[in-house]
């Protein structure tokens, strides 16, 4: 560990002399302002993807774009087989049914065609299956457990960092923050290192999703599940959770601080500082949190 | 297939007229079962409809207030659900059309198990009011129809409103084996002389897919909401990790019934679309034994497909490869369903009356739902799209559009021989071309929701998903006013005085419910008809 954070710092100061606009951040007080460059939120009337903000949902967004043509090419080309029946087998037009049932060529035209159109799907989307699971050398694990209505993320290379993030309640939202997607504290990484994320839960099943990243696991009891992402560029990135989890499942947003390495260091030494009172302790799970503590507070 | 039979013009009520009592409450005919259920169906969907009308108003807005307590909109998910499926779908499609139509194609004068046949729909209804107790009981039951615990248990879901959903499962999962046990009985061993089985009737063969389905899947169920009680009630774990369960077990079993399942719910739907389709274009079905044998090749296939639903859950990389392509396979014998239906009319003459515009607007919003399908069968798409409403949208395309045109294109399609008289043909066409525009309207944008990311299960979703959400709402709005035309539809059918010939649809309709009266009289076959 010590010597990827020597080699990382080492990247990091590459990056200053290429004068990276984290020359500038570094000197600036505040180590997340890299962040607030950019913003990857959900914008009105979106109709596809977010805008790839990693290599893996870049990959996503190219397999996503590859099958739905495919797929309305197949759409397209039964709709208008079927707008042809219907316009020249009409009954004014066409007053003496065909009695034929059979046609052994075209049956078997209708089970290779779709077969083939099968394997040209398959074989793209089997590469991506294995990427994605490739989880291996990353710069930095994050452990991140879902709570009734929280998360909370524990930084494995950085003792003692582990602290909680709750959606800014409706009532509380500041200018340039936004509604239902917005947090307390948001979960702060490195832009370009592989992070990874060890994916559990301290009660019920929550789903840890970040569509402009293309992560999404469940977070389960008593199991854990990894995922991992590289951020493009420092930005602010936002995911929701994406699985059933009782009264306020709609109240437990993720928000991402993506900055460059060096503030990324600089961040974890004054959070290690600031975050310490809202440590949560490890809960056995036999005992999660008061289930009914947050109900009011949040609707 | 031609077919005679010497079953006109005997007293259609039999020799005695029953009292109201003993003819519903203890019926043992299987038209009147039929009805009895189509009945049930009909309370269910405007229940579930309502749900849902009340969802899409809810959402219509962000930061909306008709629902202010997540419990609230967690128990109306759950219900919506579940009722369209447990009690809208399956005995509308099985217990009703299957129940009224199997016995009279196959020749046969009822049910094999008549009293059977009763005591499954009175399970039904039990199991309508239980879930109607988990709806309304305290917070009521807030776990999605999935039912994943640990948000179920006792833990997290106190109350009795989650046993009692728990339990109408048990009930309506009991109601569907009877009734399965039934039809595979009455297919197999009550076809008239000469009715072999591959000259059997695709409804017939989609009835006995589907209650090889149920057999299979039902009991499956049945285990895991069992250990879903004990470990509420009895101390069990289960699914409790700090007992050493696991809450990745009740998703496996689970979805070994919840995937056979989509079905149970859309393979009775191919088999009335199949005869919706051949009736209108006067043509016998293209490639009859090719659609028989690709509904059971997707019934065997539906087995092994289940963790599909679980790629963002704990499953192995090599599992989901495997997932993936077998589920992928299954387009494959549904590609030869749908050009099969369009080498039907292709040739054919033929005429769009009420039942075929539901069956072509079936194939075509079918289609559109099995493209989305093939999109979320991919693994390493459904770390983007898995819970979210692209998968919602698809889901409503192959179910609200699928198996929901397919019912009433099967209405349509058989009304005059269960009712005695025709629908309004006018009113009939704005039912369908409103219900069309409504529910597009609704489901399409969903697609844009689910890409931007939109969260399945949200009573309250951040601002900028509000565009599409609203038009959604308005296509519900528009779907809601379309079925006040079908209630106008169903008062012009029971006012009706208008006699019916027996085979109101003319030469394209060719199997034996076309040769008996309408109204089909109370007793079927009193002599035998032959098949040649």
């Amino acid at each position: 560990m010590q010597r990827r954070i020597v080699s990382a710092l080492g990247v990091a100061c590459v990056m200053l002399l290429c004068g990276h606009v984290a020359l500038a951040q570094t000197a600036s007080a505040d180590p997340l302002a890299a962040a607030n460059s950019y913003v990857n939120a959900p914008f009105d009337w979106q109709m596809w993807l977010p805008k790839a903000g990693s290599p893996m949902e870049a990959r996503i967004d190219w397999l996503m774009q590859y099958v739905l043509w495919i797929m309305a090419g197949v759409v397209g080309f039964v709709g208008l087989l079927m707008l042809f029946v219907i316009i020249r087998f009409r009954a004014n037009r066409n007053p003496k049914p065909s009695q034929v049932t059979h046609n052994t060529l075209i049956e078997v035209v209708w089970i290779v065609v779709p077969v083939l159109i099968l394997a040209v799907i398959i074989v793209p989307s089997i590469n991506l299956i294995y990427y994605q699971a490739d989880d291996s050398n990353p710069y930095l694990t994050v452990t991140v457990t879902g709570h009734q209505w929280y998360w909370e993320y524990n930084y494995n290379s950085v003792p003692g960092l582990d602290y909680t993030s709750y959606m800014i309640p409706d009532d509380q939202i500041q200018p340039g923050e936004l509604r239902r997607l917005s947090v307390d504290h948001p979960l702060v990484l490195p832009v370009g290192e592989k992070v990874k994320f060890v994916i559990t839960s301290g009660d019920v099943l929550h789903g840890f999703y970040l569509p402009s990243l293309g992560v999404q696991k469940y977070a389960i009891p008593g199991t854990t599940l990894t995922s991992w992402t590289i951020i493009d560029k420092p930005g602010t990135y936002y995911g929701q959770c994406n699985q059933i989890c009782g009264l306020n499942h709609d109240a437990m947003p993720i928000e991402i601080k993506a900055v460059p390495l060096a503030d990324y260091i600089a961040w974890t030494k004054t959070a290690l500082a600031t975050y310490t009172d809202n440590t949560v302790p490890a809960t056995p799970l036999s005992s999660p949190m008061p289930r009914n503590q947050l109900a009011d507070a949040t609707r | 297939m031609s077919t005679t039979t010497h079953d006109h013009a005997h007293d259609a009520h039999g020799h005695h007229k029953p009292s109201f009592v003993s003819r519903w409450l203890m019926s043992t005919n299987h038209k009147d079962i039929g009805t009895l259920y189509i009945t049930a169906a009909f309370i269910g969907a405007m229940v579930g409809g309502v749900l849902s009308m009340i969802m899409r108003l809810q959402l219509m807005y962000p930061h909306n207030d008709i629902i202010t307590n997540g419990n609230t909109w967690n128990a109306i998910i759950t219900a919506h659900g579940l009722i369209m499926i447990f009690w809208f779908v399956m005995p509308a499609l099985i217990g009703g059309l299957g129940n009224w139509f199997v016995p009279i194609m196959i020749g046969a004068p009822d049910m094999a198990f008549p009293r059977l046949n009763n005591m499954s729909f009175w399970f039904l209804v039990a199991g309508f009011v239980f879930v109607m107790l988990g709806l309304f009981l305290g917070n009521g039951t807030g776990a999605g129809w999935t039912l994943y615990p640990p948000l179920d248990n006792a833990q997290y879901s106190p109350g009795v409103a989650t046993d009692f959903s728990l339990f109408s499962i048990h009930l309506v999962g009991i109601s569907s084996l009877l009734g399965a046990i039934n039809f595979i009985a009455t297919i197999l061993n009550m076809r008239a002389p000469g009715m072999t089985m591959h000259k059997m009737p695709l409804f017939c063969w989609s009835i006995l897919v589907t209650a090889f389905l149920l057999v299979l899947a039902i009991p499956v169920l049945a285990g895991a909401v069992t250990m879903l009680i004990m470990d509420r009630n009895f101390g069990t774990s289960f699914f409790e990790p700090a007992g050493g369960g696991d809450p990745v077990l009740f998703q496996h079993l689970f979805w070994f019934f919840g995937h056979p399942e989509v079905y149970i719910m859309i393979l009775p739907a191919f088999g009335i679309i199949s005869h919706v389709v051949s009736t209108f274009s006067k043509k016998p079905i293209f490639g009859y034994l090719g659609m028989a044998y690709a509904m059971v090749i997707i019934g065997f296939v539906g087995f092994v497909v289940w963790a599909h639903h679980m790629f963002v859950s704990a499953i192995s990389t090599d599992s989901k490869v495997y997932f993936e392509v077998a589920t992928l396979v299954i387009a494959v014998p549904t590609g030869i369903k749908v050009f099969s239906w369009i080498a039907t009319m292709w040739g054919g003459s033929i005429e769009f009356k009420t039942p075929m515009l539901w069956a072509v607007g079936f194939i075509f919003l079918f289609v559109i739902g099995g493209a989305t399908g093939i999109v979320l069968a991919n693994a390493s798409l459904d770390q983007e799209l898995h819970n979210d409403y692209f998968l919602i949208a698809h889901f409503h395309y192959v179910l609200s559009m699928g198996a929901a045109f397919a019912i009433f294109a099967g209405f349509y399609y058989w009304i005059g021989k269960m009712a005695g008289h025709q629908y309004p043909e006018f009113w009939g066409k704005v039912h369908f071309w409103t219900f069309f525009i409504g529910v597009n309207l609704t489901f399409f944008p969903m697609h844009f929701l689910g890409l931007a990311g939109m969260p399945r299960r949200y009573p309250d979703y951040a601002d900028a998903f509000a565009g599409w959400n609203y038009v959604s709402s308005v296509g519900a709005i528009i779907s809601g006013l379309s079925t006040l035309v079908f209630f106008y539809v169903l008062y012009s059918v029971f006012t009706s005085k208008e006699k019916l010939a027996d085979n109101y649809w003319g030469e394209g309709a060719t199997t034996l419910e076309w040769a008996v009266p309408s109204p089909a009289p109370h007793h079927t076959f009193e002599d035998v008809p032959v098949i040649r």
